[in-house]
């Protein structure tokens, strides 16, 4: 480890942090729908989408009718997807004249992008033409994390309203998320990464002539517009097959920099915003510093078991750390910091390879995703996710105040508890089931690119990956088969539905419940007590249930290297 | 009070049966009632099938599987032991009030005639039958009082052997079957049929047989589900990873990692807490009517409190003697020593206290001064003593000064004197009066032979150490509200002695109703103790009501707690054992779950050494074989149920410091010392059974 690699990281987390203020305090406002200063130019538009849709930013909505709209967006824009895929050889558009997805695939894609995941079973610049590209997944980058923010925001009022019925309207919610937070963002880091060299264009590939004389192809395409959205709401999904590796969808430090920033941006500003709708800043900033100090200890030990190296390759001379499968642009801490950050938070995209990591360095991905994207996490679904575990915390823990246990003034009871469990619940059943049956599958296990644990970690985080709707590849599995298409695509939707079901419903229990004043004898929220209670109950509930899995995993691997086996 | 008959918790006569209870809780039908047993109860009876099939066939580890099929039963056996403790306590005092409840017969009353009756068995009677109790008869069934005062030895419920009165109207109206009228006769109308008695109740409330499942215990329960169903798919999906690794890992050894990982200790412990917390409020005489009022308890914002009894003595006392000008001291406290000495109400005697003590006037016989006592009426207001040619009156300041000027204008007494004084002396003791109201006392007008003398100065009484009681109060969270019949002033000036947060002067049963209705608006939760008819209302309308076993049968119906001492003080205790209830669950949870760490680490190297002896590096403790570390894992998980019996019985101890201390110190405790505790436990148990040869 250098003093430069720790700089480099303590700087991210500082732009980060200094963020969470003033972008939580914008997004307040939009969400309370008060005027800011975008509202002239996005005023009229809304109003004008409200009038098409039939509805209005006035009509609230029961958490049922809430749910049921957000299911009916998901499938219109799941079947859009899914069929753009199917008939884009018909279709404009299409310069590089790519053939039909096969259908497998195309439920895979259309699954991955819909739930936020963009788990890509294929190469972009291979498989998809332009059409799919802006018109199916590009929308769904946004509409996928607009829909993630809405849920957060609509639990978010559950605790700041108090004996009402509606969470919100899902239309205004996403509208409002769509043009007022991620569109403004994404044109002003589309002009950014344009001027560090992305390209942006909708022209044919460019041929070149190599200094051999040989022929090439060169994939260009709308790639700094995608790698705008694919960051700021966390999706992942590369415009190239090697993602952020790729030096056209990132060109360089200043880039990587500003692509790590904006994958936090929302997640981390999302508690701020919580915060301020419930009165007490105090009370997000506790759950930012929760997810701060788990990440920081996650992104130490991936940098160190990184830096650290394989004993096998010193043995042979080769000082150093692990530089496998790392781009030397961005070398070991970056790599290591950007593996921490795009799992923590549910994105995806990769600098680098997480297959070529140590054992231990490919351990805290895994981690970070089992854990259920919470540490930041997906824009919204990180944060409604982070209040599961804040209910469960609550009550295990609260009930040692002597008092039923209360969060923000509202009782947790039965029924929160339920929905909270449910949540947490499908996270192991959809990453340890498929596992489970992946690893006694011929098929499924002839797909791994090693073997021994290491192929064993190649499957479990494939699933992992998928459920937790990250969608970084650990790499070397062979994903797009008939088994993998599937099982992925239904972890995909486990992973997103299950967990927003019981969110919107708890959300709806919530609000309709009094909010009783605090007072001393009421459970401290917003401290390092706090803090240090939810890291544990997130650790250990999180963490124990995968602990069999790690350990034929990445850390029987670990101990394995020490002694000198590698697989 | 009746905590005399508290028994240790390792009670002989209570362990011993609760032994065979923990055998006849085995009954499937029993077990599902705690999800988590039963799931331990279901593959314990699985690894005994695997166990049966193995000595069939001859094959495996028979030694060590038997003994892990043991110790899964131990650990479900344990779990039963425990609730069969909790409920055996309560057992032992349903068997002393069931032996109260004997055959009476009942002299039934036919029409208004008192001595007309049939003797009827008492199981007969319906509610609305009029029943004659006399001297030395048992009281046949639950009724109020609808002529006539007797005492009542009511020894069986309360453990109290002091008789006590029970009369027609008012607030002491209501008499309990079981207990025996000792003087006199009443005439009392039956509410409660046989069966459904307040002791019919108490023996089910005591025994356990009425408990449902509380909001708390429900939620915990689900949360100690799911846990259980997430440690399913963690286990469950074990066998196939070892498929891949190219081992195999027998049914068993999943089983002890599965029991051990699935929140038994919190399972296994659940209704004992909640049983031993009702236990623990019968032992304070306080009836829950049931267990959702004892965690309410826990709950409470606020605390309304009567004044007297509560917060101050019951009686005010004289502290002062307030003479006018031209009157001495010593010739007021003589003259109002006088007209108390044959008074016999407490304030009468704290005036004869005070006159000795402060002035030394010593106790003078009413005999050989022919002196005449003249009681207190409700009509006069006033008491006093008439002597020779002399009268003396103390009493309520205006119907003093109405006394003077009725002396005046008909001219009795030194009428001439009088009427020159008597006007500025009149406003002086208003005056001096207004200043006792505003510094909480009650004025007492003296006056003698028409001439004002002065006023004694009355004191509430606030009761000693009530003040810390309510800062711990408000260190708990808890606002303490004083409810009293006085007017603002007085009673702004005892809130401010006593040290509570604010006060409902002039209090009718309808603005008390208010008061609560407007707190639970807030989203508070409210207790409060009565024991008047009038009090019913608030009674039912508050979260916790606790109705005084002395109150009326409406008192008593409308509240969810009995108070069988009649002690108003005890509303804080409740809430503290309320509280304590709360707390042990949510300890129990907590050190259950952090208990998890260490079993993984005893388990998994265990369970994988076969094929991946690497893992041998997470044996961090240190465990000597495989067997030994899983034997020692499932071992520890039992017997850490009955080591925290006695926790569980006794409840985790209550400190009224604020929330954010008591936190920190329970998550020191269970929290750390959970994850802690194992790994010692785990070790030392690997090391009995290696040396004993077991593993």
């Amino acid at each position: 480890m250098t003093i430069n690699g720790w700089i480099q990281i303590l700087l991210f987390c500082g732009i980060v942090t200094l963020l969470v203020k003033p972008l939580g305090g914008y997004m307040t406002r939009v969400f309370n729908g008060e005027r800011t200063l975008l509202s002239w130019i996005f005023g009229p538009v809304e109003r004008g989408l409200y009038a098409v849709a039939g509805t209005s930013e006035r009509e609230e909505q029961h958490w049922t009718t809430y749910a049921a709209a957000l299911l009916f967006f998901n499938l219109a824009g799941f079947l859009l997807l899914y069929f753009l895929q199917r008939l884009q050889g018909g279709l404009p558009f299409n310069p590089a004249g790519m053939p039909a997805v096969p259908p497998e695939l195309a439920f895979n894609t259309a699954a991955s992008f819909m739930t936020n995941t963009n788990w890509q079973n294929y190469g972009g610049e291979s498989t998809m033409s332009y059409l799919v590209q802006m018109a199916g997944l590009t929308v769904q980058n946004f509409v996928s994390a607009a829909t993630g923010i809405a849920i957060a925001v609509a639990l978010i009022r559950g605790f700041s309203r108090a004996s009402t019925k509606s969470i919100g309207n899902f239309w205004v919610d996403l509208t409002r998320t769509t043009l007022y937070v991620l569109l403004p963002l994404c044109v002003v880091l589309t002009l950014v990464y344009v001027y560090r060299g992305m390209p942006q264009t909708l022209g044919a590939y460019v041929e070149a002539t190599t200094l051999e004389g040989a022929t090439q192809t060169i994939a260009v395409g709308p790639v700094a517009s995608q790698v705008a959205i694919k960051m700021l709401g966390t999706n992942g999904g590369g415009f190239f097959n090697v993602n952020a590796a790729h030096p056209f969808e990132n060109p360089d430090a200043i880039s990587n920099l500003i692509q790590m920033v904006s994958i936090f941006a929302i997640g981390a500003a999302l508690t701020n915003v919580f915060g301020r709708m419930v009165g007490n800043q105090r009370q997000g900033w506790a759950i930012f510093a929760t997810m701060g100090v788990l990440f920081l200890a996650g992104a130490a030990v991936c940098y160190w078991a990184e830096a650290a190296g394989n004993p096998l390759v010193h043995a042979l001379g080769l000082e150093g750390g692990n530089m496998e499968g790392k781009e030397a642009r961005f070398g070991i801490a970056l790599s290591a910091l950007f593996a921490a950050v795009t799992t923590a938070a549910s994105c995806g995209a990769v600098n680098a390879m997480h297959d070529s990591f140590t054992a231990l360095g490919g351990l805290i991905p895994l981690i970070n995703m089992e854990l259920g994207e919470i540490i930041i996490g997906g824009v919204g679904a990180g944060f409604y996710g982070v209040l599961m575990f804040v209910v469960l915390a609550i009550f295990v823990a609260g009930l040692m105040v002597g008092r039923t246990p209360e969060y923000l003034g509202k009782k947790i009871e039965a029924k929160e508890v339920k929905m909270a469990v449910l949540a947490i619940l499908c996270l192991p059943l959809a990453m340890l089931g498929f596992t489970a049956i992946a690893t006694v599958l011929p098929d499924a296990v002839a797909s791994t690119a090693n073997p021994g644990p290491h192929g064993f970690s190649e499957i479990l985080y494939a699933y992992t990956s998928a459920a937790a709707n990250n969608g970084s590849a650990f790499g070397g599995l062979t994903g797009n088969t008939t088994w993998y298409n599937l099982t992925l695509g239904i972890a995909m939707l486990m992973g997103r539905f299950l967990v927003i079901i019981p969110a919107l419903a708890m959300a709806g229990s919530l609000v309709g419940k009094k909010s009783v004043p605090a007072s001393a004898g009421t459970f401290p929220t917003d401290g390092v007590l706090f803090v240090g209670l939810l890291g544990g109950v997130i650790l250990i509930v999180g963490g124990l249930t995968f602990f069999p899995a790690l350990a034929v995993g990445p850390i029987v691997e670990h101990f394995a290297m020490l002694l000198g086996q590698t697989f | 009070m009746s905590q005399s008959k508290t028994s240790s918790i390792m009670d002989a006569r209570i362990l011993i049966p609760a032994i065979g209870d923990a055998f006849r809780k085995l009954n499937p039908r029993t077990l599902a009632r705690n999800p988590v047993m039963f799931v331990v109860a279901v593959v314990s009876a699985l690894t005994t099938v695997l166990l049966i099939r193995d000595l069939i066939i001859g094959q495996g580890n028979i030694g060590f599987s038997f003994q892990i099929v043991i110790w899964l039963w131990f650990t479900v056996l344990f779990a039963n032991f425990a609730e069969a403790v909790a409920e055996g306590r309560g057992k032992a005092q349903a068997e002393s009030l069931r032996r109260t409840r004997t055959e009476t017969q009942a002299k039934l009353l036919k029409g208004d005639d008192t001595k007309n009756y049939k003797v009827v068995p008492g199981t007969s009677l319906k509610v609305g039958d009029v029943v004659l109790v006399e001297a030395g008869d048992i009281i046949p069934s639950d009724g109020e009082v609808i002529e006539g005062v007797a005492s009542v030895n009511e020894a069986a419920i309360t453990g109290e052997s002091a008789p006590v009165i029970r009369e027609s109207g008012g607030d002491r109206s209501a008499v309990t079957g079981g207990t025996q009228v000792l003087s006199d006769w009443i005439r009392v109308r039956i509410t409660a049929a046989a069966g459904s008695t307040f002791i019919d109740r108490m023996i089910a409330l005591v025994e356990g047989a009425e408990r449902q499942k509380t909001p708390n215990e429900i939620a915990l329960n689900i949360l100690l589900a799911g846990m259980t169903l997430i440690f399913v798919l963690a286990t469950a999906t074990i066998p196939s990873f070892a498929t891949y690794a190219g081992g195999y890992i027998p049914v068993l050894i999943l089983v002890a990692l599965f029991v051990t990982l699935i929140p038994t200790t919190i399972g296994a412990l659940l209704s004992a807490i909640g049983i031993a917390g009702m236990d623990r409020l019968v032992r304070f005489n306080v009836l829950a009517m049931s267990g959702r009022a004892v965690e309410a308890a826990g709950d409470v914002d606020t605390l309304l409190l009567d004044k007297t009894g509560t917060i101050t003595l019951g009686n005010r006392q004289a502290t002062e003697f307030k003479p006018v000008r031209g009157v001495t001291e010593q010739e007021l406290a003589d003259a109002a020593q006088l007209a108390s000495l044959a008074d016999e109400t407490p304030e009468g005697r704290s005036i004869v206290v005070l006159a000795k003590e402060k002035y030394g006037i010593r106790a003078r016989d009413m005999g050989s001064l022919h002196a005449h006592f003249v009681p207190f009426t409700a009509q006069s207001r006033m008491s006093g003593v008439d002597f020779d040619s002399s009268s003396i009156r103390k009493g309520a300041v205006d119907a003093v000064l109405q006394h003077v000027n009725k002396a005046a204008l008909t001219g009795s007494g030194s009428a001439a004197a009088v009427t020159v004084h008597e006007p500025l002396a009149a406003r002086e003791i208003q005056a001096i009066a207004d200043d006792i109201a505003k510094a909480g006392g009650t004025p007492l007008a003296v006056v003698k032979d028409g001439r004002l003398l002065g006023v004694v100065h009355l004191k509430d009484i606030v009761k000693g150490g009530i003040r810390e009681r309510f800062a711990e109060l408000r260190r708990m969270g808890i606002r303490t509200v004083m409810i009293t019949g006085d007017n603002p002033m007085t009673a702004a000036a005892i809130a401010a002695e006593a040290g509570v947060d604010d006060f409902l002067a002039q209090a009718t049963p309808e603005n008390k109703l208010n008061l609560i209705r407007e707190e639970q608006a807030k989203g508070k939760l409210v207790a409060m103790c009565g024991d008047g008819t009038n009090d019913a209302p608030a009674l039912a309308q508050a979260d916790v009501g606790v109705a005084m076993n002395t109150g009326t049968v409406a008192a008593r119906e409308a509240g969810n707690m009995v108070d069988l001492d009649s002690d108003p003080t005890k509303l804080i205790e409740i809430v503290e054992i309320g509280k304590q209830l709360l707390m042990t669950r949510g300890a129990l949870t907590t050190f259950s779950i952090a208990n998890d760490v260490a079993k993984y680490f005893a388990i998994i190297p265990a369970m994988f050494l076969a094929f991946y002896p690497q893992l041998g590096a997470l044996n961090i403790m240190g465990l000597e074989t495989p067997e030994s570390a899983i034997l020692s894992a499932i071992i520890f998980n039992a017997l850490i149920i009955v080591a925290l019996i006695p926790l569980s019985l006794k409840g985790v101890k209550y400190r009224p410091v604020g929330a954010g201390a008591l936190l920190s110190r329970n998550l020191l405790i269970y929290g750390l010392g959970g994850i802690i505790v194992p790994f010692i436990g785990i070790k030392l148990i690997d090391v009995v059974i290696t040396t004993l040869g077991l593993a």
